[in-house]
């Protein structure tokens, strides 16, 4: 499976996007570039604010922007807005239940930047902060039509965001929609669950899996929060062997956690397999890497699944399809992060 | 343009001796009550809400609703806290309190000056109610909810920014705590106001030295404060926080920084009794029907 790929898929969408949405503004916090919209400051420079390397600040001057009918969109990492700020977030942005956009770029362990910049648990707290809502982007479509979907909702958004070289898994004629989850395949083996970039991994893997036998259910999950799409539990209820779950994110609090409240709510009762990072912090490696030393791979999608039909697919490496690297020196990125 | 043309410090004295007896009297039917922050701002106070600040006026003092509900996606009021400063116009000041453990003495200041119901303070703490113990955005006087200490200068510079993008002519101004510059997001919002240059933000402390462990010299000291705010760009006045005119006076000045105006205060001014009270100021609760009964002697001589 080979995708076109989509350089800086945020940049001048965004750009073409807000020319006619003066309330509009951006915030950064000196990742200006490393967050696609230098070119945006460039363009609408009365409308771009460097709040500096302060985003505790940052959250409250979003906070009086959107009390006084502004749109603050906060474009920086992921860890940025919800680690160091998070009673900022909390008190200044989500109680009063502002229109803050929260732009979170790196999400989970897709930067070689180690620790510090790897959002593993944002979804996590982000499901636990009431009046938010939460969406992951999987591909350029999607990281180019959320803005409509943020932009309609009342209240406070955290956007998982993709950036630099980005595949284009979905057709630009099916935009991201709320709380829609994209149905790629049905089957009633198994029933497979993932979101973010771990979409585009699971269908290394899928078509394999299906050409040995499994027909499979799989969704692609862009909406976190809420998580009541009807499609959902109606794909899990189908599943005979069972579900497995996939996100570039700890296994407590994410997707997995999601899916394990919604079929305990419908009292399903087939196993749950969640790959994701197991309560570990990660380190500075590439993203490749990272998936394969934290099981976050193909190759764990196919064991996972064998265990759960308790047969081998006989699926050797090299037939899963060539994994895409995005050069860690792309010229696509501000810098090696 | 002036700001001060309406103010009568007269009226002011009134307030500031009116906020004091009224929160000595809460203290004193509730078995406790912020009474040194009463004490320590009460000139402050009377000076925000008796003119220099300018909020609309209200025809009547509102009566403070129930709980309305927290804000939310189903569109819950979320400002009526602010309901109590009168409608909003480009030109009107806006008030933005800080320390949301003023409540008590904020709400007293609210009644001196005919926006809130004299009997509020009934409801103060009563659960389902608005006048709550630590204010929040649907409590009388608040705009935003800060009970979580030094959100509220982040959030004010926000808005004096967007009033800024809006060519609004009014003020914003914040009430603050010093206990409040001990928290980094203080500085923060310190130097951005500084670089945007945010002259119509304009801060009030109640420099009164103490907090909840005790004086904040002994547990964390902030000093000098006035020396570390011009260094971040700040036109700064320190003042004597019950001379009334003094506050007047700062509180006119039109500068192109933004401007603060450090009240140094003492927390036990106009209540001489509190003095046995040192060092610990935060919150009077009476040892027993002894100390209550020469509080409430206080309290007749203050109404006298």
């Amino acid at each position: 499976m080979s995708y076109d790929i989509v350089a800086r898929p945020h940049q001048q969408n965004f750009i073409d996007w807000a020319a006619d949405k003066p309330e509009v503004l951006v915030l950064s916090a000196d990742l200006t570039n490393s967050c696609e919209v230098g070119k945006w400051r460039d363009t609408y420079p009365e409308r771009f604010f460097s709040m500096g390397m302060a985003e505790q600040n940052m959250l409250g001057y979003a906070a009086g922007l959107a009390r006084e009918g502004f749109e603050p969109w906060l474009h920086t990492f992921a860890v940025f807005l919800y680690r160091r700020p998070l009673d900022q977030l909390q008190m200044s942005v989500a109680y009063p239940s502002l229109k803050v956009r929260l732009i979170a770029f790196l999400p989970g362990i897709m930067t070689p930047g180690g620790v510090t910049h790897q959002a593993i648990e944002d979804i996590a707290i982000m499901r636990a902060i009431p009046n938010m809502t939460v969406l992951e982007v999987g591909d350029a479509t999607e990281a180019q039509s959320v803005l409509d979907v943020a932009h309609a909702i009342d209240g406070p958004v955290y956007v998982r965001m993709l950036r630099g070289e980005v595949s284009r898994i979905f057709p630009e004629s099916e935009p991201f929609q709320l709380n829609t989850a994209r149905i790629l395949s049905t089957g009633e083996d198994l029933t497979l669950i993932t979101s973010g970039i771990m979409t585009e991994e699971a269908l290394r893997a899928v078509p394999m899996m299906q050409e040995r036998g499994l027909s499979i259910t799989h969704l692609h999950i862009s909406t976190l929060k809420p998580f009541d799409d009807p499609r959902v539990i109606s794909a899990i209820a189908r599943a005979r062997h069972g579900v497995i779950t996939m996100e570039n994110h700890i296994t407590v609090g994410g997707l997995g956690s999601a899916v394990a409240e919604l079929m305990a709510e419908h009292a399903v009762g087939v196993p749950l397999r969640r790959i994701g990072v197991r309560d570990t912090y990660a380190h500075g490696a590439s993203q490749k890497y990272l998936m394969a030393e934290l099981g976050l791979d193909a190759r764990s999608l196919v064991e996972t699944a064998e265990s759960l039909v308790g047969r081998s697919l006989g699926i050797n490496d090299d037939e899963l399809t060539q994994v895409r690297t995005v050069n860690v020196h792309s010229s696509a990125k501000a810098e090696g992060l | 343009m002036s700001h001060t043309s309406t103010v009568d410090t007269t009226e002011i004295e009134r307030i500031a001796a009116g906020i004091r007896r009224r929160v000595l009297e809460h203290t004193l039917t509730n078995n406790g009550g912020y009474m040194s922050q009463a004490c320590s701002a009460a000139e402050l106070l009377g000076c925000l809400y008796g003119g220099m600040v300018d909020l609309a006026p209200l025809p009547a003092p509102l009566i403070p609703p129930a709980f309305p509900g927290t804000p939310g996606p189903n569109g819950i009021n979320r400002r009526s806290g602010a309901d109590f400063h009168g409608p909003t116009s480009p030109s009107a000041d806006r008030l933005v309190s800080s320390p949301a453990h003023y409540a008590l003495v904020i709400y007293a200041a609210l009644i001196e000056t005919g926006r809130l119901d004299e009997n509020a303070l009934d409801d103060f703490n009563r659960d389902g109610g608005t006048v709550e113990m630590i204010g929040a955005e649907h409590s009388p006087g608040f705009e935003t909810t800060t009970g979580s200490l030094a959100q509220a200068i982040s959030q004010a510079g926000g808005i004096a920014l967007a009033r800024r993008l809006k060519n609004e002519t009014g003020r914003t101004w914040v009430f603050m705590s010093d206990g409040e510059f001990q928290e980094g997001q203080t500085w923060e919002a310190l130097n951005a106001a500084s670089f945007y240059k945010l002259s119509k933000l304009r801060v009030i402390v109640d420099v009164n030295g103490g907090q909840c462990d005790g004086p904040m010299d002994t547990v964390m000291g902030i000093e000098p404060l006035a020396e570390r705010i011009a260094a971040f760009g700040w036109n700064v006045h320190s003042v004597d926080g019950h001379s009334i005119e003094a506050i007047l006076e700062a509180g006119a000045d039109e500068n192109d920084k933004p401007t603060m105006i450090l009240c140094y205060t003492d927390p036990v001014r106009g209540l001489p009794i509190l003095e046995e009270r040192r060092p610990v100021l935060h919150y009077l609760r009476f040892t027993g029907e002894e100390e209550q009964a020469r509080y409430q002697a206080a309290l007749e001589e203050m109404s006298r």
